[in-house]
């Protein structure tokens, strides 16, 4: 069997794996009989993503955030190809492209939520449209994001009204494991394939702490299932990797004995160790739904113990508690501005974590888990800032912006793409009416790939979701 | 090593107390004496035994008054929060009782929420060394669509209840009518049956001579709560989301003669002028704008600033009770969306003072109202802004919470943090 829908762009450590792939596949047999060789498609829902229209744009005199740390007043933008194609001073408008003026306003890298439920629990947020916690097992690798994303939820032209041109969907946080995420551009699509990011890594989602063991130990599910406590959390993950091991084992040794010229029989498939041993293969990210700091400290060595990365803690509301320890493991924490309090691993949050954990020198990420919040994190990155500052952590606004693109970029594997406003890179692009940490500026332009998605200042021109179509309120300003 | 912890605790606890009522003068600051308007600069506010007793421009400072020198900064009455379950709720989720939830009581037309509640919940500093100094707090959950008497709260270190049975809570959207009977057409009929029962007997006792009333039986809290909504004497803060069914509260209140503030209200602004010409008030979140179900698809955060051009008199509910000091970011993201600033300064002082019966002594900065005063180093509803001082019925906050203190303790990290006081 071969393996399809790899294609260029695929970053470098999933070509890596298909070159392996393809060299088992070119392996011809030995003079035995043999069957054909057995290769697992790793990409079986390729994304058929394409940019939308659009024409060159220069965008002239405005304050620009180049997402990586730095600033400049006045300068311009150039747009071609779906491109940024150059930034500075005196850039030569290209025939026919379009020039807007946008002297006092500012110009960020379009903003990455790392943490979205977005079409997998769409609104209207009704039974029927529950489809984001496969709860009948505590480990469902074997789930995926995007098998439930329903393209039509007006969420996400609520997002791009605030800046969000990627975003990663992911199922719910009842399970231990709770199956794959999807990361998406932030365009209007037919079918979820049409949003998928070309050629970034999947995700996997798991969950720390309350969530497991409240869901599968409260008895609602029958007397037989675990976890009951974090002990059983814990010992759920464990077995699910060591599960996974001997998964990898199996289809390593099946490869051997392929190449070998033994007349041999793949092992079974399994669609849950499938992901898992991704995970250890590391072709797909952990994201791990996780609050408190001793949970997290007890990942960090289930981490090692096991050989794979974690990319980010998700909510890590005591990141602050050990932030050092976090730098050390290379493992980033998306985290909430001020949200707090509602369970008791959220208790001990404080206004300080994000700037606490960047003060660390490890990696801060703003995110949202919200379909209101994810509209605004600018606003939650402006509150954390300014909470920092005076707990006397000085930090300005161009590094503040790394939590909302650069690192979110990095965790989920696509920072050579977008993330910074540079030559060369996918524009993903805001343009602001002003400050984007004034509680009064908004989005004026949201661009994707190069194409406007989003045009405050044209209502018109603004997608309406098929939901929406002949409801209350529908193309009203939002 | 116990008894040394426990003095050393003591003796922290002391050291956060709160100095009580002193003379203080707030000087030099850029005031907002009513709301949003009424600005004074170099302000001169004094406070005496609680109460403000003068605001001038300039104006010297009687002796024996402690100065906060608020000069370059802005000054305001505290915010008030007009949606909370305030001092009624610890951890909600899998973390003990959360006493503004009473899913198994029915009937709580008479139930006052003020047993319940806690001045010792942590949420309340953090709420208020926000700025936010008053909050409006009920149940949220019964077993049908009676949610009992909310209150006001002053988020002080004691006696925080502000006015007791300020509302008799309603709700009537989708949630209630799925628990009275399935149908909003039971919900609605239900309501009609009880006031008007209500009435009846409030007529009827009306005709009895002063003998037959020294026999009748002293009224159940339910009755009395019925008789003042009825005598216009409380209002009742409905919760009702869709525009069809707030034609509905419409006509109810034009029936009965009540007063009515109209929470939730995601519809409210398609029938903004009805509801001006009402006198129905109206208490939203502005950053409510997404169709999460069949009752709220018209919602939007253009919401607050239509309705008060229309002249509805509007006040803001926070993102959940633990963060009711949210309240000031989302008047902030009204203001974006077209309410203009200083309408939405009176939406979290004015307004919600008036709606919740506390105006009187609260809600502008004036002679002989109670000192809840906030020193802000900026626009009050920036997100990089925040208090320097905050006053309470004239007592000077710490800005102290257990956030901050956990703050404190982590600020640089060690091995042991536990051992830092």
């Amino acid at each position: 069997m071969k393996i399809r829908g790899l294609n260029s762009t695929m970053l470098k450590r999933t070509a890596v794996v298909a070159a392996l792939g393809l060299v088992a596949a070119a392996c011809t047999p030995g003079d035995g009989e043999q069957g054909e060789f057995v290769d697992i498609d790793r990409d079986p829902f390729p994304s058929s993503y394409t940019p939308l229209p659009s024409s060159a744009t220069l965008i002239t005199g405005a304050t620009i955030l180049d997402g990586n740390g730095g600033r400049v007043e006045g300068d311009s933008i150039l747009i071609e190809n779906g491109k940024v194609s150059a930034i500075g001073a005196d850039i030569a408008v290209p025939d026919g492209a379009t020039v807007i003026d946008a002297a006092g306003r500012w110009i960020t890298p379009g903003i990455i939520d790392v943490h979205s439920h977005l079409g997998v629990y769409p609104s209207p947020g009704v039974q029927a449209h529950s489809d984001g916690n496969e709860v009948g097992a505590p480990v469902t690798a074997d789930a995926w994001a995007e098998h439930a994303l329903w393209p039509h939820d007006p969420g996400f032209i609520r997002t791009a009204a605030g800046g969000i041109t990627s975003l990663q969907l992911l199922p719910g946080s009842a399970n231990l494991v709770g199956g794959r995420s999807v990361t998406i551009k932030n365009v209007p699509g037919r079918v979820a394939q049409d949003m998928k990011f070309p050629g970034a890594p999947y995700g996997l989602k798991m969950a720390c702490g309350e969530n497991p063991k409240r869901v599968y130990g409260d008895g609602s599910r029958g007397g037989n299932f675990r976890p009951h406590t974090r002990m059983g959390n814990v010992s759920g993950y464990r077995q699910a990797w060591a599960d996974a091991q001997d998964y990898q084992r199996q289809w390593d040794k099946y490869e051997r004995d392929y190449k070998a010229g033994k007349d041999v029989l793949p092992p079974a498939r399994d669609l849950n160790l499938d992901t898992l041993a991704g995970v250890l293969r590391g072709e797909i990210r952990v994201h791990m739904h996780c609050y408190r700091g001793d949970d997290m400290g007890t990942m960090l060595d289930v981490m090692k113990e096991f050989d794979y990365q974690i990319a980010s803690f998700q909510h890590a509301v005591e990141s602050y508690k050990i932030a050092d320890k976090l730098a050390e493991n290379n493992v980033c924490s998306a985290m909430w501005a001020d949200w707090y309090g509602f369970k008791m691993e959220a208790y001990d949050g404080i206004r300080e974590n994000i700037p606490f954990v960047h003060k660390a020198g490890a990696c801060a990420i703003v995110h949202s888990d919200s379909s209101s919040g994810v509209q605004r994190l600018n606003q939650e990155a402006a509150k954390a800032l300014a909470d920092g500052r005076k707990a006397g952590v000085d930090i300005s606004k161009a590094d503040a912006w790394t939590w909302l693109s650069l690192n979110p970029a990095k965790s989920l594997g696509i920072d050579t793409k977008t993330g910074t406003l540079a030559a060369g890179k996918d524009a993903d692009i805001v343009l602001w009416s002003g400050d984007p940490f004034s509680v009064y500026s908004k989005a004026d332009l949201t661009f994707v790939d190069g194409a406007v998605v989003f045009d405050r200042l044209n209502p018109d021109n603004n997608p309406v979701m098929d939901f929406e179509l002949g409801q209350p309120g529908e193309g009203d300003v939002k | 090593m116990r008894k040394l912890i426990s003095i050393a605790a003591i003796a922290a606890a002391s050291f956060t107390a709160t100095v009580s009522a002193e003379d203080i003068a707030i000087t030099g600051g850029k005031a907002f004496t009513n709301g949003g308007s009424g600005e004074v600069e170099n302000a001169t506010i004094l406070v005496s035994d609680g109460k403000i007793t003068s605001v001038t421009p300039g104006g010297s400072v009687p002796n024996g008054y402690r100065v906060i020198d608020a000069s370059g900064k802005w000054v305001t009455a505290g915010f008030m929060a007009a949606d909370t379950s305030l001092g009624l709720t610890e951890v909600s989720l899998s973390g003990g009782i959360n006493d503004a939830s009473a899913p198994k009581e029915k009937g709580a037309i008479g139930l006052s929420v003020v047993p319940a509640f806690n001045p010792a919940n942590i949420f309340i500093p953090n709420t208020r060394i926000e700025g936010v100094t008053r909050a409006m707090t009920r149940m949220t959950t019964s077993s049908d669509m009676w949610l009992g008497l909310g209150a006001v709260l002053k988020l002080t270190d004691d006696d925080m209840v502000a006015q007791e049975k300020a509302f008799l809570a309603i709700e009537l959207d989708e949630g209630s009518a799925g628990k009275v009977g399935g149908s909003r057409a039971v919900l609605w009929s239900k309501l009609h049956e009880k006031f008007q029962a209500a009435k009846d007997k409030m007529d009827a006792a009306a005709k009895k001579d002063d003998d037959d009333k020294k026999d009748a039986k002293r009224a159940s809290a339910a009755d009395a709560t019925l008789n003042a909504v009825l005598s216009g004497d409380m209002p009742i803060y409905a919760i009702v989301n869709r525009k069809a069914d707030i034609l509905q509260l419409i006509a109810f209140q034009k029936r009965f003669g009540i007063r009515v503030i109209l929470g939730g209200a995601a519809e409210a602004w398609m029938v903004a002028d009805m509801l001006a010409a009402s006198g129905i008030s109206v208490v939203l979140d502005p950053t409510a704008n997404l169709p999460g179900n069949f009752d709220v698809l018209g919602q939007t955060s253009a919401a607050a600033g239509r309705l008060h051009a229309a002249g509805v008199k509007v006040a803001f509910i926070p993102p959940g009770t633990h963060n009711s000091r949210l309240v000031v970011q989302n008047a902030g993201i009204a203001v974006s969306m077209g309410m203009p600033w200083a309408a939405a300064m009176d939406a979290l002082t004015v307004n919600p003072a008036e709606m919740f019966g506390v105006g009187d002594s609260y809600g502008k900065l004036a002679a002989g109202m109670d000192a809840d005063i906030v020193v802000w180093d900026g626009d009050p509803l920036e997100l990089m802004s925040s208090p320097d001082a905050v006053l309470i019925a004239g007592t000077d906050m710490p800005l102290v919470s257990r956030q901050t203190k956990l703050r404190d303790r982590y600020k640089d990290l060690d091995r042991s943090p536990a051992f830092h006081r």
